[in-house]
C-alpha cells in the first residue's frame, strides 16, 4: 500500500531545507482547512462545493507523492459532476492516512 | 519580465514562487488568492506574465481571460487536462502545466514565453526604425501633423485620448494602445495604463510619480523599473 512520502518537495527545495520547511508547514495549515471544508460540504450534500475541494485536495494528494490516491480522488471528483458520492469512504480514507502522516514530519 | 500569480492555494503559490526565484529575469511583483483581486491589481498594473490557476471557485481562470481587454502573456496551473483544448484558444496562453508542476516541465514553459517575448521585440524594433519624426491624427475631418518630439504626454481619457504638445493639446478619438504602436520606443514610455510619457521631457521623479511641465503623472510599480533604466544618472 502507497504511502505518503516528501520525494516531490525535497526535488522542488533542491537542498534548501527552508523551502522545504515553509511547504510543509503551509501544507500542515492548509491542509486540515481543506479536510474541514470538505467534510462539511459533505455534510451538506453540497455536490459542487464537494467538488471544488475535493479538487484543492487533489495537488495535496499529488504533491505527497500519492500517485493511487490521486486516481481515486480524480474519479470521486468526477463522479461528483454527476453528483454520485459512490468513493466518498476511500476518499476520507487517503484523508486520514495524509491527516496522520503529516503528524509525524 | 514582471509576473504575478493566480491561485486560491497558496501551497500551489509557493511552489511557483520557488520555481521562479530559480530562473533569471523572472520577478513575482505579487500573487493573488482570486481572480477578482488580480483584476483591480491590472487596472493599475501593467506586468509580463500571469500564472493562472483555472480551477478557482466563483470566477474561474477562463471566465478571468474573459474578463480582461488586453491579457499579457498566461500559463495556465491547473491539476485537470479537461480545459487544455479550449486553453489553446486563446492566443495570450503560452502554456499549460499540470499540477504538481515539475522543474523541467517549467522550464520548458519559461523558455517558450521567453523566446514568444523575443519574437515580439524584434518586431516591434523593426516597427521603431520605420518610425517618422512626425504622424497625423484626425481631428474634425482634418489631418493634423504632430511633431513626435513636442509631444510630452499622452493620457488616456474613456474613448479619447489627450496628446499633449509645447504648444497645444489635441483631443483624438482613439485609444493609448493604438498610439502606443506608433510612437518611438526610445522617446516614449507607457509609465502607468492611462498615461504615455515623453521621457526626454521629465523634470523630476518622486516615488511614484514623474513631473512634466506642469504635469504630476503616477508611475507603476511595475513600470518604474523600466523608467529608471530610461534615465542617465549621474
Amino acid at each position: 500500500m502507497e504511502q505518503p512520502n516528501l520525494i516531490y518537495i525535497d526535488k522542488l527545495a533542491n537542498g534548501d531545507e527552508s523551502v522545504k520547511k515553509r511547504l510543509i508547514e503551509i501544507i500542515k495549515t492548509e491542509f486540515p482547512k481543506e479536510k474541514k471544508e470538505y467534510l462539511l460540504s459533505l455534510e451538506n450534500l453540497d455536490y459542487k462545493k464537494i467538488e471544488e475541494n475535493v479538487h484543492k485536495l487533489k495537488h495535496k494528494i499529488s504533491i505527497l507523492g500519492l500517485e493511487k490516491s490521486y486516481e481515486i480522488a480524480n474519479k470521486f471528483e468526477h463522479k461528483l459532476r454527476d453528483q454520485r458520492l459512490i468513493d466518498s469512504k476511500s476518499f476520507e480514507g487517503i484523508l486520514i492516512k495524509i491527516s496522520e502522516y503529516l503528524k509525524t514530519i | 519580465m514582471n509576473c504575478i500569480i493566480i491561485d486560491d492555494e497558496e501551497t500551489a503559490r509557493v511552489i511557483i514562487r520557488t520555481l521562479c526565484d530559480e530562473i533569471g529575469n523572472l520577478t513575482i511583483i505579487d500573487e493573488f488568492p482570486n481572480a477578482i483581486q488580480a483584476i483591480k491589481f491590472l487596472n493599475e498594473n501593467e506586468i509580463d506574465l500571469i500564472f493562472l490557476d483555472i480551477h478557482m471557485p466563483d470566477f474561474s481562470g477562463l471566465d478571468f481571460i474573459k474578463a480582461l481587454k488586453n491579457p499579457p502573456k498566461i500559463i495556465l496551473t491547473t491539476s485537470d487536462t479537461k480545459f487544455a483544448i479550449e486553453a489553446f484558444e486563446y492566443d495570450c496562453i503560452i502554456d499549460y502545466l499540470l499540477k504538481p508542476i515539475e522543474r523541467p516541465r517549467f522550464e520548458k514553459a519559461i523558455l517558450k514565453t521567453k523566446k514568444h517575448q523575443a519574437v515580439n521585440t524584434s518586431n516591434t524594433s523593426i516597427a521603431d526604425l520605420n518610425h517618422k519624426n512626425d504622424f497625423y491624427v484626425n481631428i474634425d475631418r482634418r489631418l493634423i501633423k504632430i511633431d513626435l518630439p513636442e509631444i510630452y504626454l499622452i493620457e488616456a481619457k474613456g474613448d479619447y485620448i489627450h496628446i499633449k504638445t509645447e504648444d497645444k493639446n489635441y483631443v483624438v478619438h482613439s485609444t493609448l494602445k493604438k498610439i502606443e504602436e506608433k510612437l518611438p520606443e526610445s522617446l516614449f514610455l507607457k509609465v502607468h495604463r492611462s498615461y504615455i510619457i515623453n521621457v526626454k521631457k521629465i523634470i523630476d521623479i518622486e516615488d511614484n510619480s514623474v513631473l512634466i511641465k506642469k504635469d504630476v503623472i503616477p508611475v507603476s510599480r511595475s513600470n518604474r523599473p523600466e523608467l529608471m533604466k530610461r534615465l542617465d544618472l549621474l
